[in-house]
């Protein structure tokens, strides 16, 4: 079944560990400090961007029916199979920006010398080892979650259904009040 | 991107940063919204790096890591980290007051000194306190005593730091009592970095208390040796007019901006500025004259002693630069962006680095030695004007300038109350007794990219003065308000109320009194001990109808502030909270469980009418808890009940 990255907004300070443990985990080196001192610097798929009090971490969505897969001339963009993450092959990219213009969450970049691009790819090779996307792992605060689509939805559903029950208890206290006023 | 309105509230910064907008500079705002999100771990206060198996984080929602590799927890983390920003900002000030101890020195010990006691009434005055017999001797000899009492203070290992004695006696047996009484300067700063040191202290209250003994040793030490010995040296200000704001600059003339904090600079480029060769050099050069202006505490300094104007604050040292009319940027030391250097690359203007402790990408340095300060001072003059001829840009400066007057001081400001012939703090007590005064707030303090320039100074002192609330101010938020017309006579009727303004009307001062720079919050704490020594406001400064602000806070030194300030029993709201937040037990001490011990608490409002109101809630719990009435005249911001005030102060 397919999994996704939630991101939990109350929960990010914005200390944007997630951008250096992504940047990190799509380097060779693997480690910061050499990570640093690479020829070419490793470049971060995920953007934390300022909304009011809160930091939201943005990567690609990977779109069950993306728009960027559907525009890219070379398909450079695509998604090798059902459920998997969308994927840029960079040797066929080249560098035509259409897919920029129709991602509807800006989260596709330009490589360092904008001649490809470049963006989240669900950090398959971690998936793979049976690891989680590098960001959510790094995270210090766990705003950001990798999971099953279906378990997320369950998780939403109970809360509102707890809710609703809060609610529903509050309305009968306060009907039970009103009778015995009169 | 916020507008040139949202990121400022003053005319003359909103029109730099309309025209500097479209020309791709970066400035302190830019590179503010670029940091957003910043790190709030860092906000919070509950990030450590101070030994080598971290960095350590705490996670505020309790999922992640609840304690650092050491075990320390959230509030340990904070208390460490807090406490080392007072010693930043008590060594800063301090390292200052040190420069102008031993400037006092040199100039008794040297053969020929470009700088002399140009105040032997002071030097006497502090003669007397410091106890240094004067009689018979010659000035030279009793201003040595004086500088080497002072300069010991600051390796002074035990014993009472000497103008601590100026508090009342109730304050300094709290301090004596919690154990926080400082010793010396440095040794209180030394401690601080060992008990912070891994595993040494790691009760976050007891930090808390060292960080407490440092600032007084900054406060009542260092900051109050800056004070009196730069009197000394060059005189005790007298209220004086001027002009603030970048409508000072003159596209006509040479423009030399001194940026920084200490007079020992500014003041010998002030007299090269008035070097008759250099005039005619500057008048070869086809300028009309040599004209100065001041940015952050230098410019007080000078504004104070000469009627130099303020060219602005903190957040406008890159926009003067930006009118393309600054010949030279002269700076010594603190606050000084090392953006400057970038951006200094962009016009003519010469960025002048002239502190050995202070250098400065892309600045030229041309070094400051106190034994030949005029020939350097003329030397950098020189530079300024030479520099003329090489303006690329067209001149945009911006027509605001306002109008003030400032150079008030804790000899000079309440005794003026009683006028000429009867000198003494009593009117100033009987005003607050009978209510024509409700109190007296002090806001002091920087700008920060964070927050609305200069709106959090002017709205919180406005809000003070319409609720007969005195307000005296240094620094940055002198600045400001001198920007915002607060510091001419006229402002008392345009928004003061009553009682506030038929005293300001009485005296003919300011309704929003200038007192100096940030050493010279010193002068505040001489001018409360005055109060209580005065009598009928109680027995230590804790009991005075008075509070405290820093609504636009951004460095250490205010840190350090804020913490002697609250020791001295004033209640201190700050714009920006102190990076403690993530640490419950902390926050709970600092804005509540201290004012047990010395009298003072902190408290964080960003909305800076809001926190004028927070301000005066305390001053009215204080007025109710010393028996005293309500204002005499109605208010805007009426006291609330007596007794849900004295409440809240409890």
């Amino acid at each position: 079944m397919a999994k996704m990255i939630v991101v939990n907004e109350q929960r990010c300070l914005g200390c944007k560990t997630c951008v250096l443990e992504c940047a990190m985990a799509h380097s060779d080196a693997k480690t910061l400090i050499e990570a640093l001192n690479a020829a070419s610097p490793p470049q971060p798929r995920v953007h934390v961007e300022p909304a009011g009090q809160f930091g939201i971490p943005i990567q690609c969505r990977h779109c069950e029916d993306a728009p960027c897969v559907m525009v890219c001339p070379t398909e450079a963009i695509h998604r090798p199979a059902e459920h998997s993450p969308v994927l840029i092959d960079p040797q066929r990219c080249i560098g035509c920006k259409f897919c920029l213009l129709v991602c509807p969450f800006g989260v596709i970049d330009l490589t360092r010398d904008g001649k490809a691009t470049v963006k989240c790819d669900l950090c398959i090779e971690r998936i793979q080892a049976g690891e989680q996307p590098a960001c959510v792992a790094g995270c210090p605060t766990k705003a950001l979650e990798f999971c099953e689509v279906d378990d997320w939805l369950r998780r939403r559903r109970r809360a509102t259904a707890e809710k609703v029950a809060a609610a529903g208890d509050k309305a009968a206290r306060i009907a039970s009040e009103a009778d015995n006023e009169r | 991107m916020k507008t040139p309105e949202q990121r400022s509230a003053d005319p003359a910064t909103i029109e730099m940063l309309t025209k500097t907008a479209c020309e791709g500079i970066q400035l302190a705002w830019d590179r503010q919204e670029a940091m957003e999100p910043q790190c709030g771990f860092g906000q919070l206060g509950i990030c450590c790096r101070i030994c080598k198996m971290g960095p350590c984080r705490i996670d505020p929602f309790g999922e992640g890591a609840t304690e650092g590799i050491c075990g320390a927890t959230a509030d340990i983390i904070a208390a460490r980290n807090l406490a080392r920003m007072i010693a930043g900002g008590a060594s800063a000030h301090s390292d200052h007051g040190r420069d102008i101890a031993h400037t006092l020195l040199m100039a008794t010990e040297a053969e020929h000194c470009d700088y002399q006691v140009k105040d032997p009434a002071k030097l006497n005055a502090l003669a007397k306190e410091l106890g240094v017999k004067a009689d018979g001797r010659s000035q030279r000899e009793v201003a040595h005593d004086v500088a080497e009492i002072a300069f010991g203070q600051f390796g002074q290992q035990h014993g009472e730091v000497i103008f601590a004695a100026r508090a009342p006696a109730d304050q300094r047996r709290r301090w004596r009592e919690a154990g926080v009484m400082p010793r010396g300067v440095d040794r209180e700063v030394v401690e601080i970095m060992h008990r912070t040191h891994m595993g040494v202290d790691n009760d976050p209250v007891n930090i808390m208390l060292q960080g407490v003994r440092a600032a007084l040793a900054d406060g009542w030490g260092g900051s109050m040796i800056a004070t009196e010995l730069s009197d000394v040296l060059f005189r005790t200000p007298q209220w004086v007019r001027s002009r603030a704001n970048l409508g000072i600059l003159d596209p006509a003339a040479v423009n030399i901006i001194v940026h920084g904090h200490e007079p020992t600079l500014s003041e010998m480029i002030v007299a090269a500025s008035q070097d008759e060769d250099l005039l005619a050099l500057a008048k070869s050069k086809g300028a009309n004259g040599i004209n100065l202006g001041g940015i952050c505490c230098t410019a007080n300094e000078i504004l104070m002693r000469h009627g130099i104007p303020l060219a602005g604050n903190f957040l406008q040292q890159e926009l003067a630069v930006a009118t393309g009319v600054v010949d030279a940027m002269v700076v010594d030391v603190q606050c000084i962006f090392p953006a400057l250097g970038k951006l200094t690359q962009k016009f003519h203007t010469k960025f002048i680095s002239t502190s050995p402790k202070a250098k400065f990408p892309y600045a030229q340095h041309i070094e400051f030695q106190e034994s030949k300060a005029l020939e350097i001072a003329k030397k950098i003059v020189r530079t300024a004007v030479e520099n003329f001829p090489n303006r690329k840009t067209p001149p945009r400066v911006p027509k605001d300038s306002s109008p003030l007057v400032a150079g008030f001081t804790a000899e000079n400001i309440f005794t003026m109350l009683g006028g000429r012939y009867r000198p003494s703090y009593r009117p100033l007590n009987d005003a607050i007794i009978s209510g024509r005064l409700r109190g007296v707030a002090g806001v002091v303090g920087c700008n920060n990219p964070r927050l609305r320039h200069d709106y959090g100074h002017l709205a919180m002192a406005k809000e003070l003065l319409a609720n007969d609330v005195l307000v005296a101010v240094t620094g940055c938020s002198a600045v400001a308000d001198a920007k915002g017309g607060l510091l001419c006579p006229e402002a008392a009727e345009k928004y003061a109320g009553r009682g506030l303004r038929e005293i300001c009307e009485a005296v003919g001062i300011p309704p929003v009194l200038h007192l100096g720079s940030c050493v010279d919050i010193s002068r505040i704490l001489v001018v409360l001990s005055n109060v209580v020594a005065e009598g009928g406001l109680g027995e230590s400064i804790a009991d005075l109808p008075v509070a405290g602000a820093a609504p636009e806070w951004m460095s250490e030194k205010a840190v350090s502030i804020g913490f002697y300030v609250i020791a001295s029993g004033v209640y201190t709201v700050l714009g920006e909270s102190l990076p403690i937040q993530g640490a419950a037990k902390l926050t709970e001490f600092l804005c509540g469980g201290i004012e047990k011990m010395f009298g003072g608490k902190f408290a964080f409002e960003p909305d800076p009418v809001k926190a004028a109101r927070l301000m005066i809630d305390h001053i009215d719990a204080k007025r109710a808890a010393l028996h005293l009435g309500g204002p005499m005249y109605e208010v805007p911001y009426a006291p609330r009940m007596a007794e849900e005030a004295v409440a809240a102060a409890v």
